[in-house]
């Protein structure tokens, strides 16, 4: 008999909107104390104690509307959030501020989050879904100034971008963009040159989620299908099927890989979050706890791997954090 | 010189009778009165004569009650008979000490008078204080000493038969067990047919006041020698008679058939396989008839008795074979009832079960951890058999919920939607009154596809919410099926159940707040533009009133209590009286007044709760009127549960209906129910009805005194 599954550490109430983003800050020297931040459906960001399991501060920058996307930039004390106002704001949170910085007005309409790169220090690269429909824009952040513009080919017809991932192999190489689209494919761009290295169409339905893990140049994608596809890039640029893995209830909101590697953990339209390790996609665990669909799904970056946890936002207005395979 | 003594408190007026106290005081203290009885014992004075000894026996055993006479309530404690009996006692087993010394001696004497002295103080209910003394005394005489034995029989075959019952009785109460009382009496009930009724009819037949102690007693007494058991196989088979026989089953009251049961049981474990064996086809019939009429009894113990004994015949009877197995609450009743089967095997039961529960417990030994050894993951999985399809959603419409009721295949969608019906019809009343009937219909039919858990209730819930949803026609749809063909008792009982449960729901004072909307669905209202209105209206006059008015009390303001129209007001009559009307007309499959009787104690007594929560309503009157005249018709019945249930309609007439519409518009009715309530508390055999009665005279005298307080 294998264990049964473990319980959530503790759960975080207290949004009362469905959670749609979590991001943890927890990386801090000792007087720090971790954090995590949670957007939500009514447009408050909540800055939880990892601690005492309160919300010590209640950000509202985005006009009542949905927050989908929140990321820190360096310490926990820069915040960049995207909301469905279509803006997405920088925060500065030192010494207890809660001041809107500075913004961008997105124009997009879509869901899909962008993605943030930090490429060198006190410079970011940011990847957005543009305005028009199929388009994806990147700035440089904090200046603001654009970098460049991808647009499909005509006659592509990919839809919207879903989801977006920017990375770098290591620090000073050229970063690359995947993003999932609207038509099930996956598409490897090239910054500098604004042009598409591969395609691979994964799914029959949208992408919803995509994760990649730039070591093994693995990466894996997931759908409104009952399906996850893993999938690989070679040295020639091209993404290629590595195989597919069959899930019990259709439907992935968020994938994410675990820092380390080891593991990743999904979230599920049927309230579940499920535990795979990386290297071959075993599946590990299937932790019940919610009562709605899980909208995201986040690693925290304790340096202290036992330490290390795992949280879950759902429509069911609750965040749970729960501990597991922190001894390996 | 002793008769004298004995005689003169009677016979010599002019002595003062304080002082024939204490020369008679003395007379027991110093252990004359055993010298007494031992003269009259030996062989001269036997000879004496009858007169004599009649008088002596009398005053022996009377002298408490004549001294008390003579000297009114002062007389010594050594008078008193919680004393004198036990001495008298110690007495006894002087003299019998002294007739054991003769008889080794070889000499001859009566025992018969002392005898006549046991059976009379037995007799005169003095066996207690008596017997305490004896019983234990001769238990020890008689453990090794066949002499002693030889006596202490004797004693008791030589009372007299008018006295044989409340000797034997005294002794079977008193024996620590069933060896002793053996040693005791002997082969008595063999040789005295007095002796045999009592222990063979009158108790365990006619009386059900003993202990389970005194059955194992008496039972056990009966087994121990062989020329008894043949009586133990004719009690068990007298006994099994009578707990076969419907009229018994009937007409005595639960706890004799408790008290009979445990007899059989008794019986049952003293039995040896030859004894089973040569009258198991007798045990067989009377099995099968007593369980066929047990069941068909209304009152759940009764029903359980029947299936706890027919189950410890079945399995004497059938050692290898098949044994009859019944379904019924395993509570410290039936359990106590099954360990009289086992003689001496109670304990052990406990013992057994935890020696299970250790061996099953251990899990096995973590197996699988090495299943998974081959791939290069340390990350060992947990457990996720749990991982499996999640639930299709249930129906969002009404109509949507007819379809898949009626039609679907789909089983996950068939059972979510049993789970959310309710909801739905509560939440979407003007929808469900569109398809009201259809629904009420359908859920009637609804048959149990999966195994859903609290199916039942889910179904009970669902129809409760479309009939108070909709009551008028739902009502009038279900009140006719239950007089028409074709349904069985389970769906007629359901029925009634579902009509109790919302004419509750209704008449109860806004049991939730959500029922704003129902507000509609009273005629009342229909002249008003909205619920709502008519709430706001109530308001604003409520705050004027609040605000123009100077309150001087000090302190909270009382709270009120929630308030509102009585929603069952304008519906009772629909619940009602279609019930009550057709139940004297049997149908092919469904006949109230002979098979189904149980049907018909439901159905009585769901009136009772309809009248009860009628209180207060217009119809409430004519309702009354009805339902006694109901009860007139039925008060002879012979099932207790129909009888209970009737007690109950007419309690729920006296207190539901007011009380000067009681005595003017059903006089007669009334004092006909009085006369038959006067009836019922002297002779019913039921101990409920009997105190259902007496209740409802009670609440009718009530009555009386409150119209007589009123100034006419």
């Amino acid at each position: 008999m294998a264990l049964p599954p473990p319980d959530p550490q503790f759960v975080l109430r207290g949004t009362s909107a469905a959670v749609h983003t979590l991001h943890f800050s927890c990386g801090g020297q000792e007087p720090d104390v971790p954090v995590l931040f949670s957007g939500s459906e009514n447009g408050f960001i909540h800055v939880w104690n990892l601690e005492t399991h309160r919300a010590d501060t209640a950000l509202d920058g985005h006009g009542r509307k949905s927050v989908y996307r929140v990321e820190t930039m360096g310490g926990k004390n820069r915040l960049l959030s995207q909301g469905r106002d279509q803006r997405i704001c920088l925060w500065d949170l030192a010494e207890g501020r809660t001041s809107v910085t500075d913004s961008v007005f997105t124009e997009n309409v879509g869901f899909c989050r962008c993605s943030l790169l930090k490429v060198a220090e006190g410079r970011w690269l940011m990847a957005t879904a543009a305005k028009a429909l199929e388009e994806v824009q990147v700035l440089e952040l904090p200046s603001k100034t654009s970098v460049c513009t991808l647009k499909p080919e005509v006659g592509a017809k990919l839809g919207m971008p879903m989801c977006l991932k920017l990375w770098q192999l290591n620090c000073g190489s050229q970063p690359l963009l995947l993003a999932g689209y609207e038509d099930g494919s996956v598409v490897l761009w090239n910054l500098s040159m604004g042009k598409a290295l591969s395609q691979l169409v994964c799914h029959q339905e949208p992408v919803m989620s995509l994760d990649f893990d730039s070591e093994k140049a693995k990466g894996i994608s997931g759908s409104s299908e009952k399906v996850l596809s893993i999938w690989s890039l070679n040295e020639q640029q091209n993404l290629q099927v590595y195989k597919t893995h069959k899930l019990v209830n259709a439907g992935i909101s968020d994938i994410t890989i675990r820092p380390d590697k080891k593991i990743l953990a999904t979230a599920g339209w049927d309230h579940r979050i499920r535990i795979f390790g990386w290297k071959k996609l075993k599946p590990l665990a299937v932790l019940d706890y919610h009562t709605a669909t899980i909208h995201c799904v986040c690693f925290s970056d304790h340096k202290n791997p036992s330490g290390r946890l795992l949280a879950a936002g759902s429509k069911d207005h609750r965040i749970s954090i729960w501990s597991i395979y922190t001894q390996t | 010189m002793h008769q004298a003594l004995t005689t003169e408190t009677t016979v010599h007026p002019g002595l003062h009778p304080r002082e024939v106290a204490e020369v008679l005081e003395q007379f027991l203290q110093e252990g004359r009165i055993s010298a007494l009885m031992w003269e009259v014992c030996q062989p001269p004075a036997q000879a004496g004569s009858p007169e004599l000894q009649e008088a002596l026996l009398n005053k022996i055993v009377c002298l408490p009650d004549h001294v008390s006479n003579k000297l009114q309530g002062k007389n010594p404690p050594v008078f008193f008979p919680q004393n004198y009996f036990p001495l008298l006692g110690g007495a006894i087993i002087q003299v019998l000490q002294k007739i054991s010394d003769s008889l080794r001696g070889g000499l001859d004497c009566s025992i018969s008078f002392v005898s006549h002295v046991l059976g009379k103080v037995c007799v005169h209910g003095r066996q207690k204080e008596i017997l305490s003394v004896l019983v234990p005394r001769l238990t020890d005489l008689t453990k090794s000493d066949c002499i002693w034995q030889r006596i202490c029989w004797r004693l008791v075959e030589c009372v007299p038969d008018r006295w044989m019952e409340a000797v034997v009785l005294g002794f079977v109460q008193r024996a620590p067990g069933a060896d002793t009382l053996s040693r005791l009496l002997g082969n008595l009930v063999v040789k005295n047919k007095k002796a045999q009724f009592v222990v063979t009819q009158k108790v365990l037949l006619l009386q059900y006041c003993h202990t389970t102690a005194v059955l194992q007693n008496l039972l056990g007494y009966l087994s121990l020698d062989s020329l008894r058991r043949a009586l133990l196989i004719k009690v068990l088979q007298e006994l099994l008679e009578t707990w076969g026989s419907s009229s018994a089953v009937k007409h005595s009251p639960p706890e004799q058939q408790q008290y009979i049961s445990k007899a059989i049981l008794i019986c049952l474990s003293h039995l040896k396989e030859p004894e089973i064996e040569s009258c198991r086809q007798e045990l067989l019939t009377s099995m099968m008839e007593g369980v066929k009429c047990h069941l068909d009894s209304n009152l759940p113990q009764i029903r359980r008795l029947g299936m706890i004994v027919a189950e410890s015949i079945s399995s004497k009877i059938n050692t290898d074979g098949p044994v009859l197995k019944f379904q019924y609450e395993e509570d410290d009743e039936a359990r106590q009832l099954k360990s009289l089967l086992k003689a001496d095997a109670a304990l052990p039961l406990v013992l057994e079960s935890n020696k299970k529960s250790r061996t099953a417990a251990p899990v096995m030994p973590d197996e699988e951890s090495d299943a998974e050894l081959d791939s290069d993951d340390d990350l060992i999985p947990y457990d996720m058999s749990e991982d499996k399809e999640l639930k299709t959603k249930a129906p969002v419409y009404i109509r949507d919920c007819i379809e898949v009721l009626t039609g679907s295949e789909d089983l996950d969608k068939w059972e979510a939607t049993v789970k959310a019906l309710e909801s739905l019809v509560r939440k979407n009343p003007a929808a469900t009154r569109e398809v009201s009937v259809e629904l009420a219909k359908i859920l009637l039919h609804l048959e149990e596809k999966t195994c859903i858990e609290g199916f039942v209730e889910l179904r009970q819930r669902a129809q409760v919410a479309v009939l108070t949803t909709d009551p008028i026609p739902v009502a009038k749809y279900l009140t006719s099926q239950f007089y028409s063909l074709n349904y069985s008792l389970r769906q007629r009982m359901d029925i009634l159940d579902i009509l109790v449960l919302a004419a509750q729901e209704l008449s109860y004072p806004k049991s939730h707040g959500k029922t704003k909307h129902s507000g509609a669905q009273k005629p009342c209202i229909q002249l008003l533009p909205g619920s709502d209105s008519s709430k706001d209206w109530r308001r604003i006059v409520d705050e004027r009133i609040k605000s123009k008015t100077r309150r001087f009390a000090m302190g909270q303001s009382q709270v009120e209590l929630a308030s509102g129209p009585n929603e069952f007001n304008s519906v009772a009559g629909h619940f009602f009286f279609p019930l009550i009307q057709h139940f004297d007309r049997p149908l092919t499959t469904f006949d109230l007044l002979g098979e189904d009787h149980f049907v018909l104690g439901r159905l009585v007594h769901t009136l009772a709760i309809l009248m009860y929560l009628a209180v207060n309503t217009v119809a409430v009157t004519a309702m009354g009127k009805a339902l006694l005249e109901f009860v007139w018709a039925l008060r002879f019945h012979t099932d207790s549960y129909v009888r209970q249930g009737l007690l109950s309609c007419v309690s729920s007439v006296l207190l539901g209906v007011p009380a000067e519409r009681l005595l003017e518009d059903m006089t007669e009715e009334l004092l006909e129910t009085q006369s038959w309530l006067g009836d019922v508390v002297e002779k019913d055999p039921d101990g409920d009805c009997r105190r259902l009665a007496l209740q409802n005279l009670l609440l009718m005298e009530n009555l009386k005194k409150k119209l007589q307080t009123l100034p006419s």
